[in-house]
């Protein structure tokens, strides 16, 4: 246990700095806080998490020859999209939506012990990833079914989830302090996360837009998804969405500075 | 050295959901809860705590006292540094141990053994550190086998006892306490006071909130009255 000082001769920026850095290091408890609570929801069932990984594999079976013959597209080629970029977005949609309710949730803790407020951000960021990797298990059968030509380009792979990591923690951050404030947030984000799922090229993809495919790179979440599809698909480098993430990156996490270091102590008297 | 010193400290909790203009017109003054005002920005706001100055040094035992909602517990959070003061400064030295919720965190269905790493964890202990005391606790808190069962199992006294256990094994400079801790049946119950009284006794600062006279006198040397957030009386 450290020695606690409070004083007020730190910045606020300094403050949510120091906030964040405590919070990353603190990953003995985040880990194990993260692990329990995947342990928790599946308690006494037989399959546990992997459950879920049944659900999205039902999910992806029973879509893939549909939507692959509504579209016109090769059944393998299709299927092999569609499993990989369903397998993503339940990562990208699941941290979205947990992260509205990483405070609210965590109102006993916030209340009674003094931990860094990131602690939580991680926490719920470590459980999604922990199903997301349950999930990888489809994308790793589809993929050793279907063989797509992979590159060089696989071993970007695991520099784009780490992208995805890094942006989560901002992303979360602000969704969680706005909605530890508003508690309507939560619902809208609910409804858009949905929205978003039909308007990015999960279930399609932009060249079924011809000339307007270049609509798609206005939507975030197509960036993210691409970067990290991709090396698994094979096919040409996406550079727009390599170039678009990094920029996304540190503008979000000047937004969410800004945010933090105005309302972080704000939070215990929110939720 | 050991301190807390607070100059002007407030604590101010705004009020959302509540019709704040209506409240604001009924209720000017409550007669419980603390001083209801309005902040810069109009909303309703309950100030906990009301320009507080004091300053604690190393031997100090501070009795707090105060009927409900004078704002004791509120203080003790912000001793504890979770809510962050509104005005003023507040400045503590030392290693805090908050005896505020004994239970946070454990999870039902992990056993005994399994809850003392995942509280200790919350405490801000590392693993060895765990490993070194969990023996001690298994023993202290008397569950026998029952440390290799799912806490479910446990009658809340056992429960209690473990809880109890975990969080008295860690040392601190300062020891926030809302009511002093009581747990378990008589024989136990006694070796427990004497485990507090030890805790409390190496710590350097102790401040207790409590209602009962004989407690407080038994542990305090400081009573501190308080009254809608301010200090009406100190002895």
């Amino acid at each position: 246990m450290e020695a606690l000082s409070i004083s007020q001769t730190k910045s606020r920026l300094r403050l949510a700095l120091d906030d964040i850095r405590e919070g990353v290091l603190s990953n003995n408890i985040w880990g194990m806080l993260g692990w329990l609570e995947v342990k928790q929801r599946y308690r006494r069932s037989v399959l546990g998490p992997f459950w879920l990984t049944i659900s999205s594999g039902m999910i992806i079976a029973a879509m893939g020859p549909l939507y692959g013959r509504l579209f016109g597209q090769p059944i393998g080629d299709y299927f092999a999209y569609l499993a990989v970029s369903y397998v993503i977005w339940q990562l990208i949609s699941q941290v979205i939506t947990d992260a509205c309710y990483a405070f609210i949730n965590a109102e006993s803790f916030i209340k009674q012990v003094r931990l860094p407020l990131t602690v939580h951000i991680l926490r719920i960021l470590w459980r999604s990833l922990i199903i997301f990797l349950h999930n990888f298990i489809i994308v790793l059968l589809v993929l050793a079914y279907f063989r797509p030509a992979f590159g060089w380009h696989l071993l970007l792979f695991p520099v784009a989830l780490l992208m995805f990591v890094v942006n989560a923690v901002w992303v979360s951050l602000i969704l969680a302090l706005v909605c530890a404030r508003f508690r309507d947030i939560p619902l809208i984000v609910n409804n858009l996360v949905l929205v978003a799922f039909f308007v990015t090229p999960i279930m399609w993809s932009p060249q079924m837009l011809g000339r307007y495919q270049w609509t798609v790179n206005l939507n975030p979440f197509y960036h993210f998804l691409e970067i990290i599809r991709q090396p698994l698909l094979g096919g040409e480098l996406n550079l727009v969405s390599w170039a678009a993430v990094p920029g996304i990156t540190v503008v979000g996490f000047a937004a969410m500075l800004k945010l933090f270091s105005r309302f972080r102590a704000r939070v215990a008297y929110w939720v | 050295m050991s301190h807390i010193r607070a100059e002007d400290l407030v604590v101010e909790f705004p009020i959302y959901g509540a019709r704040s203009r209506s409240l604001k017109n009924t209720v000017i003054r409550a007669a419980t809860g603390g001083v209801l005002a309005t902040d810069a920005a109009q909303r309703t706001v309950v100030r906990a705590v009301d320009h507080l100055s004091f300053d604690w040094n190393e031997g100090d035992r501070i009795g707090l006292v105060g009927h409900n909602g004078s704002g004791k517990t509120t203080l003790l959070r912000a001793l504890g540094g979770i809510y962050e003061p509104v005005g003023g400064s507040l400045s503590v030295h030392g290693r805090v141990a908050s005896m505020l919720s004994l239970t946070l965190g454990m999870d039902d269905y992990a056993t005994g053994y399994e809850n003392i790493f995942i509280r200790g964890t919350i405490l801000g202990l590392t693993r060895r550190e765990i490993a070194r005391m969990v023996d001690e606790i298994c023993e202290f808190s008397e569950l026998g086998d029952f440390i290799n069962m799912p806490m479910r199992t446990y009658s809340s006294g056992m429960s209690m006892r473990l809880a109890f256990t975990i969080s008295t094994s860690v040392k601190a400079d300062i020891i926030l306490m809302d009511e002093w801790i009581g747990v378990g049946d008589e024989a136990f119950s006694e070796k427990a006071q004497r485990r507090l009284a030890e805790l409390v006794g190496q710590a350097k600062i102790l401040v207790l909130a409590s209602h009962s006279p004989d407690i407080i006198r038994a542990n305090c040397n400081k009573v501190v009255r308080l009254d809608h957030g301010r200090i009406v009386d100190e002895i």
